[in-house]
């Protein structure tokens, strides 16, 4: 018989306020085990701690109840504590009765019913709980880095001046990322190339860091410290080892109709290319859609040209296959499709732009050459006029319901810099709020205001209407001054709101990271643990994460890089002792659980057995224990009733199931 | 319950809208046709809704301007679209006795040869019970 | 291929030819128009107050009599196709007034929508095929320059009529592109007409229907073509602009070669109403 504790947390007035919390107490003597019940106003503080242990050492407990908060907040906290007074930390369970119960009730008679039942459930578990040892697994000193924009180069920066190696995989022939699409940045105006390209090639030139462009995470399999993963090297078409880079080959290539997609399809590139001249690795790819030799075989033309032999035709996608300890999502972000907000014209007219194109536009190795002109006629606009809020803040089903975050200062940027270049421009924008937060981020927007001059209103814009002359007739609101007003541009750019790189739910999957109804990567907790994943060794960087500007992103880069560190410095990790086994004598061998198995850490064996005096070979599923991650799928799959799960078997299941229907 | 809030919370409940989602964008003044001719703008029709001042939305010139033409409906990013509100507004207008803002004495005057029934029914629908 | 057809009341009067030259084309098409039996009117607009049921009572009826015959509904006019459409929502996805219209009708299977509302440019579109029907026209319309008007009764709310892209529609430019003519793209044909307000407010029905045929012409359209009566009345009254206005039937019926035999109809028909 075992001799429980039971400790209820008044967690201040949180739970005291709606549950009456020394008659759970009171009704917590009655329970069959129970030798002991206290309640205290904060468990989780070194007093309330101290009361467990006491209690431990004077009524010689062998298990701990604590009706407190959600296990997810203090389950280690209090299992650490009795664990220090020399009890099993795995005899200690918790009844959630803030979450689960006062919080969402009002009625203190019903919600301290509840409360107590919850308790009873807590309890009849501990009855049935045995003490659980942890096994251990080494750790893979090296960490992969999924994306090679701002977020992943400066992880994979501060990871390896740790010392540790990492590996960076990036989808497209580059490493930089969106910041490298960038012509300036907020709120000091300095080129974002120039900040930039020296930190790609501190990535590229570091002993510790490998870096696997055009190459994409394809399986994902083990666990936190030692993940084993498959990465696809697309075919390059070009040899990495004997291409100089001299740049000759995309000069001759005749194929030059596909869109580049790093000015955003504004302009077009040849079928063999780099995607911007500071490309890291210098070694193009061959676009095989687009190139006329894979096309219809007859070409050949950059092999000809190539001196030093590098184009391959034959190269195939290669898979190859790393061990790593750590993972660290960077895949950052793009802006939404403008198909749903058709109002704003912009699949009509060339001369409605997204600010990411503007970027573009206004970069001198742009479509433009750095010339703020009218995509449609090449004229020097003299009315431009900026769109708030496109498809942000939206809760209808075309756009997304948060704030980018971004849009407020970059437009601020744009208006700034175009007024700062070409004064005869006249910068018009419609706002539904200006927001600003951030170290001299309000100032630089009254700059644009005050000092050059950039007509903020109050409202949103209705539509865009294209005029037979080529102008664009803007129809807004002019929320203060209570007008509705049209007003002629020659240019209109969309602030477009951003959602995550479509690819991260696939991703997200391999990892079995959670994602929220937006995509963004869920942290492990929204204030105390911002950059992990609740996915053990999966951390998260930059966008992937939620909306954020550069030097948000370069801190929470950072951030990633430590907690990954911290597990990389370790040598080994305890593993989660609540895992699968089989019983080998009612397991019939079906396979049922192999596979409903999501970790693939059910094998078969062949194996003797001893049933009763009668000794036979017979197949058996066989748990590995360090893969399990005792999601119990497998112990409600199983026919036979061979599958358990410790820590949470069958029995202690309806042990709970019973108090509760008691 | 003040007579004020019940009309406030009959305009919600013939709507079906939440005047609370309002993020006061403007866009359905950016969007409306009739916004000229209106006294109490579309953007407007929320903060009515929402100080419980019912009163003067139904005694307003912008009750018979609306079009139902539903653009605000469709552009609104909040879900709360106005037109529905303004919708509710004349309903709660119609629906009283001799309230109608068309009364078939005026018919014959503003007949002509081509005008089709459909204009005839409609203007009936939105104008009187 | 049968339809169950809901021409409604201006289709029947001032708008007989939009009607005339659909059956006729349709005829023409493959595909028969079976008229509802005893419909009745839709009421012009549809009533946007939850708490109304009375007022969509017409079109449920409509719209039960083609699920008894285990058809599609097809519509011409926007006004009626509008209504029809969002009362069908309704009694799919609303079950107050789903449960309330089906205790009124007592019908003796209840009502859910069942049945598919279809507007005649969507039968064009998606069961004819324009592929198909540019295959059929015999007399395309070569080098006329025509702007499509939608108004606003055919797209909007987009969600509930899942017509076409409330913003920036293409089936009537497919269809003008099917029978041979060339699409001209203007940025208020999904702008409104003025609707019922010009019964009372003729001056500013005249600056909406200026704003939309101004842009056509500006964007070089010789003519307009509608699906709706009202948007028609609106546009020829009110424009200051002398724009032609023509029923998209009517230019289908032309291209099928079959306007001629129907024309002379219409004119019948109407001077029967005017006896």
């Amino acid at each position: 018989m075992q001799r429980i504790g039971v400790f209820v947390c008044h967690c201040g007035s949180n739970i005291a306020a709606t549950v009456d919390v020394s008659k759970v107490a009171e009704m917590a003597l009655m329970e069959p085990g129970v030798v002991h019940a206290e309640d205290y106003q904060y468990m989780c503080s070194e007093a309330g701690q101290a009361k467990i242990q006491d209690a431990i050492h004077e009524k010689k407990l062998s298990g701990i109840v604590v009706c407190s908060c959600s296990p997810r907040m203090h389950e280690a906290t209090f299992r650490k504590a009795a664990e220090r007074a020399g009890l099993n930390p795995y005899m200690v369970e918790i009844a959630n009765i803030r979450e689960h119960c006062s919080w969402i009730h009002k009625d203190m008679e019903e919600a301290t019913k509840k409360a107590v039942i919850l308790m009873r459930a807590a309890v009849a578990k501990v009855n049935l709980n045995t003490p659980l040892k942890p096994g251990e697994s080494r750790v893979t000193k090296r960490a992969l880095i999924i994306g090679g924009g701002i977020a992943g180069i400066q992880t994979a920066l501060d990871i390896a001046d740790a010392g540790y190696e990492v590996d960076i995989v990036e989808k497209t022939p580059s490493i930089g990322g969106r910041m490298s699409q960038l012509d300036k940045t907020f709120p000091t105006l300095d080129c974002s190339a120039c900040i930039l390209t020296p930190k790609m090639v501190e990535a590229s030139a570091h002993e510790k860091i490998k870096i696997y462009t055009y190459s994409e995470v394809e399986k994902v399999s083990g666990f936190v410290g030692d993940f084993t993963v498959d990465i696809r090297k697309k075919a390059r078409s070009v040899d990495m080892d004997k291409c100089t880079g001299c740049g000759v080959c995309q000069e001759k290539c005749p194929s030059k109709k596909a869109p580049s997609e790093f000015n955003r399809g504004l302009n077009n590139r040849s079928a063999i290319y780099t995607p911007f001249a500071q490309a890291i690795p210098n070694v193009p790819v061959i676009d095989r859609e687009a190139c006329i030799k894979f096309k219809t075989g007859k070409c050949g033309i950059c092999s000809k040209v190539c001196q030093a032999g590098a184009i391959d035709y034959e190269q195939k996608d290669e898979i190859i296959t790393e061990k790593y300890g750590a993972i660290v999502v960077a895949t950052g972000f793009d802006t939404i499709n403008l198909d749903k907000y058709d109002e704003y014209a912009y699949s009509q007219s060339k001369d409605v732009i997204t600010s990411l194109e503007l970027e573009r536009v206004m970069n001198a190795a742009g479509p433009t050459h750095g010339h703020l002109e009218r995509l449609s006629d090449g004229k020097a606009p003299k009315e431009m006029v900026f769109i708030q809020c496109v498809g942000s803040r939206c809760s209808d089903d075309r756009g997304k319901p948060y704030c980018s975050k971004i849009c407020c200062m970059y437009t601020a940027k744009h208006a700034m810099l175009i007024r700062d270049k070409y004064p005869d421009v006249n910068v018009t924008v419609f706002y539904i709020d200006v927001r600003t937060p951030g170290k001299n981020f309000d100032e630089f927007y009254r700059r644009a205001v005050e000092q050059y001059g950039v007509n903020y209103i109050k409202g949103q814009v209705g539509k865009v209407i294209p005029q037979p002359d080529g102008k664009l007739l803007v129809q807004g609101s002019d929320l203060l001054d209570n007008k509705q007003i049209l007003k002629e541009a020659d240019m209109v750019v969309l602030a477009t709101a951003i959602e995550p790189n479509p690819d991260v739910r696939k991703i997200a999957t391999m990892l079995t990271a959670s994602i929220d109804t937006n995509n963004f990567l869920t942290e492990a907790h929204a204030k105390l643990r911002p950059v992990e994943s609740p996915t053990a060794g999966i951390f998260l960087s930059g966008v992937c994460q939620g909306p954020k500007d550069i030097p948000e992103t370069v801190a929470q880069a950072g951030a990633a890089a430590v907690k990954a560190i911290g597990l990389l410095a370790k040598d080994k990790l305890l593993t989660n002792p609540c895992t699968a086994h089989s019983d080998e004598l009612l397991c019939n061998g079906c396979s049922t659980c192999e596979n409903v198995c999501p970790y693939g850490a059910i094998t078969y064996e062949d194996k003797e057995v001893n049933d009763h005096g009668i000794r036979e070979v017979r197949r058996l599923a066989v748990v590995n224990s360090a893969l399990c991650q005792g999601c119990g799928a497998c112990t409600v799959a199983c026919p036979s009733g061979a599958m358990d799960l410790q820590g949470f078997s069958n029995r202690q299941i309806i042990a709970e199931v019973d108090a509760i229907c008691r | 319950m003040s007579e004020k809030k019940k009309q406030a919370e009959l305009i919600e409940e013939i709507s079906g809208v939440n005047p609370l989602k309002c993020m006061k964008c403007g866009k359905c003044s950016a969007t409306c046709p009739s916004y000229n001719e209106m006294d109490i703008k579309p953007h407007q029709f929320v903060s009515y809704v929402i100080n419980e001042d019912v009163e003067s939305l139904v005694n307003s010139e912008s009750l018979w301007k609306c079009l139902s033409c539903f653009a605000c409906v469709e552009r609104c990013p909040r879900d709360v679209k106005p037109g529905k509100l303004i919708d509710a507004a004349r309903q709660m207008v119609v629906r009283q006795r001799g309230q109608a803002y068309l009364s078939p004495d005026e018919i014959p005057e503003l007949l002509d040869p081509e005008l089709p029934q459909q204009l005839l029914v409609s203007a009936f629908r939105r104008y009187r019970r | 291929m049968k339809y169950s057809y809901y021409p409604g009341c201006t289709l029947r009067t001032k708008a007989k030819d939009l009607d005339d030259y659909a059956r006729a084309s349709a005829k023409a098409l493959g595909f028969e128009l079976e008229e509802i039996e005893d419909w009745q009117c839709c009421g012009g607009v549809y009533p946007l107050g939850t708490d109304e049921i009375a007022n969509k009572l017409s079109c449920v009826r409509a719209l039960n009599a083609a699920k008894e015959k285990e058809q599609e509904l097809v519509t011409v006019c926007s006004a009626c196709h509008h209504v029809m459409k969002r009362v069908n929502d309704d009694m799919r996805n609303v079950e107050d007034i789903r449960t309330r219209a089906n205790n009124y009708m007592e019908l003796d299977e209840p009502y859910q929508g069942e049945t598919e509302v279809l507007h005649f440019l969507e039968v064009l579109r998606d069961k004819v095929g324009f592929d198909e029907l540019a295959k059929k026209v015999v007399n395309p319309l070569k080098g006329q320059k025509i702007g499509a008007y939608y108004g606003c009764l055919l797209l909007r709310p987009g969600k509930i009529l899942a017509f076409d892209n409330p913003e920036n529609p293409k089936i009537m430019e497919d269809f003008i592109r099917a029978i041979g003519a060339e699409p001209v793209i203007y940025p208020y044909r999904n702008e409104c007409c003025g609707g019922y307000i010009s019964l009372k407010e003729k001056d500013m029905a005249k600056g909406m229907c200026d704003k939309i045929t101004e842009s056509a012409e500006g964007f070089g359209a010789d003519m307009l073509i509608t699906a709706c009566p009202l948007c028609m009345y609106n546009l020829n009254k009110s424009s200051k602009k002398e724009i032609p206005v023509v029923y998209f039937t009517e230019l289908l019926a032309e291209a099928l070669g079959v306007k001629e035999a129907c024309a002379g109809a219409a004119g019948e028909d109407e001077k029967e109403v005017q006896a």
